[in-house]
């Protein structure tokens, strides 16, 4: 169990706010059923949504006839793109990767042709939603099937056109160099060298296509009656949202405000300007009525953005001790059918942590991105770094197994020793603090790393059916994004600051506003934490206000571990200009100068003296402005836009050890222990909340998660019975501990937490698993592990000593039906 | 149309309803007991959870009209269920144990854990993890929420309603 178990929330007033275990504020009104989720919002004649979706992932569009629908009871009308022409706006890619990239117009409801199964060519609008989606039905849609691209190494070599008219499906090429960048050496000469007198480690991953599949289903409701259209919409952005919809719709942005209520999970998958959100605005402005749509499960695992999706071809060179000398990755990367928001930006974030941890000499990062008819990807939970570090982590297993170390050793010969920090690595990134050494002196230990590599001897040599497997993963991860000429000089849309203000109110109270926008990760509570320690005011005192641009009208969002390390930076700085602007008022009431004022624990004091007023008195008095020097405005209020200068990069070392049955395949997870190291911990159980969640996510993708579609582009896990996230009954209890050095981009010293559990995880289980039949000659098992196709990897071995996994699933269509086909899992990892 | 009439959480209400209408439906869309959500249109997620007669059932498993006579009971009438304090010990348990973080799918595990708890009131990790199998969470990994059935166990002895 964890290390939070047993400690006690203490009551203690005079105890600093960081660092305690505060129970959550946001809980009250969650475990109550006090909520405001988007669906839950009922405004007077609004009326409902439903879309009429594609079943073919590539046709032309021949008809549409809404005649049946529009006449069906309490149907108020049926509208077509046509329709609604221009005023339904564009969905927009903020990140174009090169300036040629080939990007295809993305409109939410497009009038001649559809490119993925499930986008929506007609909206039907009724009293009920219940009517509406009866009357979708009665939608008479004719198509033109077209031929689709589906497969993506096929897709990358044009066999078939995702969008004809653009004549290719390669989207963008985005190559990194390290002696291009002067941050290395030559990879191919290091490649080149390795062959003749060292170790050459060649390898091609699969990333399979995942969904975010946060519980709350999307939802939007737009009420367009008053001065602003108001939306209110379950994202993760609606900044960034209502930046979207004033610069493709035409509506200028002040007469256009976004809130986020509660919104119920996001892991990348609410960051997004969706068809839908676009087509209710338009909807709702052009019949005058507040409108809602609700997305049905179904919908959401198929028209929701999906994630991973690459494949890796890797070349790993070594010293024959195990001394890495180079590095180069060749990624292919699915984009679906339109380029998202953020788009081929996912796998470019991944291009600087391919090196990881370690000191490699030379480097060089390839990666091609392809359009096809599938489901549009974007973020999910870590977007790009899982990854690199699943690559990474795979790779240095295998180079361990090839000069016959233990996969901590060859670690250790290449990592960045704690001595060495600051450290800029052959990717060009500036790591300002970490201790690999000691995180992996810490995991070992709890975890019984040497009991556990003995109990896996044992069981060799007794030649259990039962095998136990040992994986590793020594992560790190940049977040915090992202310093604003970075992204800049990325060419991404927009920059990477954060904004907070703070409001000092009369009687005392606090209320903070900020750019970020939580949907589950409790910055409310920790965000008191910070500001109840700084202002020396009580935590109970200080109020989180976020998601609504007419509240915060700044800010950027919550994505890629950026809330606490940039928001929260920015709160710092908010905070501290109130101290800055309370000191001349307190001087002025204390007959003092301001050179002799001191603030601590909330109260002014005069130096030297045992004379003060807390901090409570001069919001008081500024309130009142009866007595204030000449020239000081009547007010403490605050705020403070905060570029971060670097990334942070909290890094960790994550042992699990799985058995795996050699009879039938199932594997089972028998301990999994982690030491983050993430800086500062505000609030510990926050933290390790975020770990354990993430952890599992990353868990899912190595053992049961994948996102399959059959030959004609359906996708056949669309839905909770076929897409299969794991259960409490699938997943066990973790041991999460800590080893923090503190970070020096940020004055608190914090770093991202939010996704490191999910980079961290996927390779330590599958390293886990390979490790417990590598000594049936089995380096690699494609994920998810299925039963499948663990039993597969192990009995194809034993016949061929080939180490081919099988791809695809058995057919899915009863022959006796007239239908035929199998699923598309694109085929083993050899391929 | 069809009439049904039942109590849902303590209160005695009657309405005509169509008879596909799911129960889930009508608490929210009729009732405005936006409290109980809807996750997934398999019940597959449980997020939909509620009492009927006392026991868990998936409220988008159950039309409206089959609850006609019965008692609803939804997490916004938990408490009430419980003599003493705010909350029910479960709430209180998942809050202790940080047992949520997003909260879209709490309501659902609540009222499966309560009921869990109601038919054994000192379970194993091994039996908690069984028992609330049919409700699917993806922000907590179902760590702190595992801890906090066993914590709800522990603090009334299983005396959870």
């Amino acid at each position: 169990m964890t290390a939070v178990e047993d400690r006690p929330d203490t009551d203690a007033s005079s105890a600093k706010e960081i660092g305690r275990d505060r129970r959550r504020k946001e809980d009250q009104r969650l475990i109550t059923g006090r909520t405001r989720w988007t669906d839950n919002i009922a405004l007077p004649g609004m009326l409902h949504l439903a879309m009429v979706r594609s079943p073919f992932a590539h046709a032309k569009i021949v008809s549409i006839d809404t005649e049946a629908a529009k006449a069906a009871d309490n149907v108020v009308t049926v509208l077509t793109g046509a329709d609604l022409g221009e005023a339904q706006g564009v969905c927009i890619n903020a990140w174009a990767i090169t300036t040629e990239q080939v990007t295809p117009t993305h409109v939410p409801m497009p009038t001649d042709r559809v490119a993925f199964a499930g986008e929506t060519v007609a909206v039907v609008v009724a009293r009920t939603m219940a009517a509406a989606r009866d009357a979708a039905e009665l939608v008479d849609v004719e198509y033109d099937e077209l031929p689709a691209a589906l497969d993506l190494k096929k897709s990358a070599a044009d066999e078939v056109l995702a969008h004809p008219d653009l004549g290719t499906n390669k989207s963008a090429f985005w190559k990194f160099d390290s002696e291009e960048a002067g941050t290395g050496g030559n990879v191919d000469q290091a490649i080149e060298k390795a062959r003749g007198d060292g170790i050459v480690i060649e390898r091609e991953y699969r990333q399979q296509r995942l969904i975010p599949a946060f519980m709350e289903p999307r939802s939007t409701v737009v009420d367009p009656t008053g001065e602003q259209i108001t939306m209110w919409s379950a994202t993760q952005i609606p900044h960034i949202l209502r930046f979207a919809l004033a610069a493709t719709t035409g509506v200028p942005e002040s007469k256009i405000r976004v809130i986020a209520p509660d919104v119920g999970g996001g892991f990348g998958g609410k960051l997004q300007q969706t068809p839908e959100e676009m087509i209710t605005f338009a909807v709702a402005r052009r019949l005058g009525k507040p409108v809602k749509y609700t997305e049905t499960r179904s919908e959401s695992l198929m028209t929701a953005h999906h994630g991973r999706d690459q494949w890796q071809k890797l070349t790993l060179s070594a010293e024959k001790d195990g001394t890495v000398t180079g590095l180069k990755v060749e990624l292919t990367a699915d984009l679906g059918a339109y380029v998202s928001l953020v788009g081929g930006g996912v796998p470019v974030l991944g291009a600087f942590m391919f090196n990881a941890i370690y000191k490699f000499p030379a480097y060089q990062f390839n990666c091609q991105t392809v359009l096809t008819n599938k489901t549009w990807t974007d973020a999910y939970r870590g977007a790009g770094r899982p990854e690199a570090t699943y690559a990474i982590e795979r790779l240095m297993d295998e180079l361990a197994a090839e000069v016959g170390v233990d996969p901590l050793v060859v670690r250790e010969k290449n990592w960045i020793t704690h001595e060495e920090f600051p450290f800029t690595t052959v990717a060009g990134l500036e790591y300002d603090t970490g201790n690999y050494e000691a995180a992996t002196e810490k995991a070992k230990a709890s975890f019984g790393y040497d009991e556990l590599r003995a109990e896996q001897q044992r069981r060799r040599e007794a030649g259990d059916r039962v095998q136990l497997g040992i994986g590793v993963s020594t992560f790190t991860e940049m977040c915090g994004l992202a310093p604003s000429r970075v992204l800049g000089s990325l060419n991404y849309g927009a920059g990477g600051w954060e904004y907070a203000s703070v409001r000092m109110l009369a009687t005392g109270k606090v209320e903070i506003t900020t750019g970020t926008s939580a949907h589950g990760q409790g910055h409310e509570t920790a965000f008191s934490q910070i500001v109840a320690d700084r202002l020396g005011v009580a935590f109970e005192d200080v109020e989180i206000l976020h998601g609504d641009t007419q509240i915060s009208h700044r800010g950027l969002d919550t994505y890629g571990s950026r809330s606490l390390v940039v928001g929260g930076e920015a709160l710092v700085r908010a905070a501290d200009k109130v101290i800055e602007k309370a000191k001349p008022i307190a001087a002025h009431l204390l007959e003092a100068s301001v050179d002799d004022i001191e603030f601590s624990a909330g109260r002014f004091g005069v130096r030297g003296t045992d004379q003060g007023l807390a901090m409570a008195e001069i919001a008081m008095a500024a309130f009142a402005a009866h007595n204030l020097p000449d020239g000081v405005e009547p007010s403490l209020d605050s705020d403070a836009t905060y570029d971060p200068v670097n990334f942070n990069y909290p890094h960790g070392t994550h042992l699990c050890a799985m058995e795996v049955d050699t009879e039938t395949g199932g594997v089972l997870m028998r301990k999994y222990t982690c030491v983050d190291d993430i800086g500062t911990v505000i609030n510990p159980m926050i933290v390790e909340g975020q770990v354990h969640g993430g952890l599992a996510q990353g868990i899912a993708q190595a053992l049961w998660e994948e996102a399959v579609y059959d030959d004609s582009g359906t996708l056949v896990s669309g839905s909770f019975v076929d897409y299969l996230l794991p259960t409490s009954a699938d997943t066990i209890s973790f041991d999460v501990q800590h080893n923090s050095t503190a970070s020096t981009t940020n004055t608190l010293g914090t770093k991202g937490v939010g996704e490191a559990g999910t980079i961290a995880s996927t390779p330590a289980v599958v390293n886990a698993v390979v490790d417990a039949v590598r000594h049936l000659g089995i380096n690699d098992i494609q994920m998810p592990c299925t039963p499948e196709r663990v039993w597969r990897a192990i009995h194809d071995v034993r016949g061929s000593g080939t180490t081919d996994t099988e791809g695809a699933a058995m057919p899915h269509f009863d022959e006796s039906t007239g239908m035929q086909g199998t699923t598309d899992r694109t085929d083993g990892a050899n391929q | 149309m069809a009439r049904i009439e039942l109590t849902v959480d303590g209160g005695k209400v009657s309405d005509d309803v169509e008879p596909r209408m799911l129960l889930v439906q009508y608490l929210r869309e009729k009732l405005g007991k936006t409290g109980t959500v809807i996750g997934c249109d398999t019940s597959n997620c449980g997020a939909c959870t509620v009492h009927l007669d006392g026991r868990s059932v998936k409220s988008c498993n159950v039309l409206a009209v089959q609850a006609s006579g019965h008692e609803v009971t939804t997490i916004e009438g938990l408490a009430d269920t419980h003599e003493g304090g705010d909350l029910h010990p479960v709430q209180e348990a998942f809050r202790e144990c940080h047992g949520l973080q997003c909260g879209f799918c709490t309501p659902g595990m609540i009222m499966q854990a309560v009921d869990l708890l109601a038919e054994n009131p000192t379970p194993t990790e091994a039996e908690v993890r069984e028992g609330m199998e049919g409700n699917l969470c993806r922000c907590t990994g179902y760590h702190n929420i595992v801890k906090s059935v066993l914590h709800a166990s522990s603090t009334t002895a299983g005396g959870a309603r």
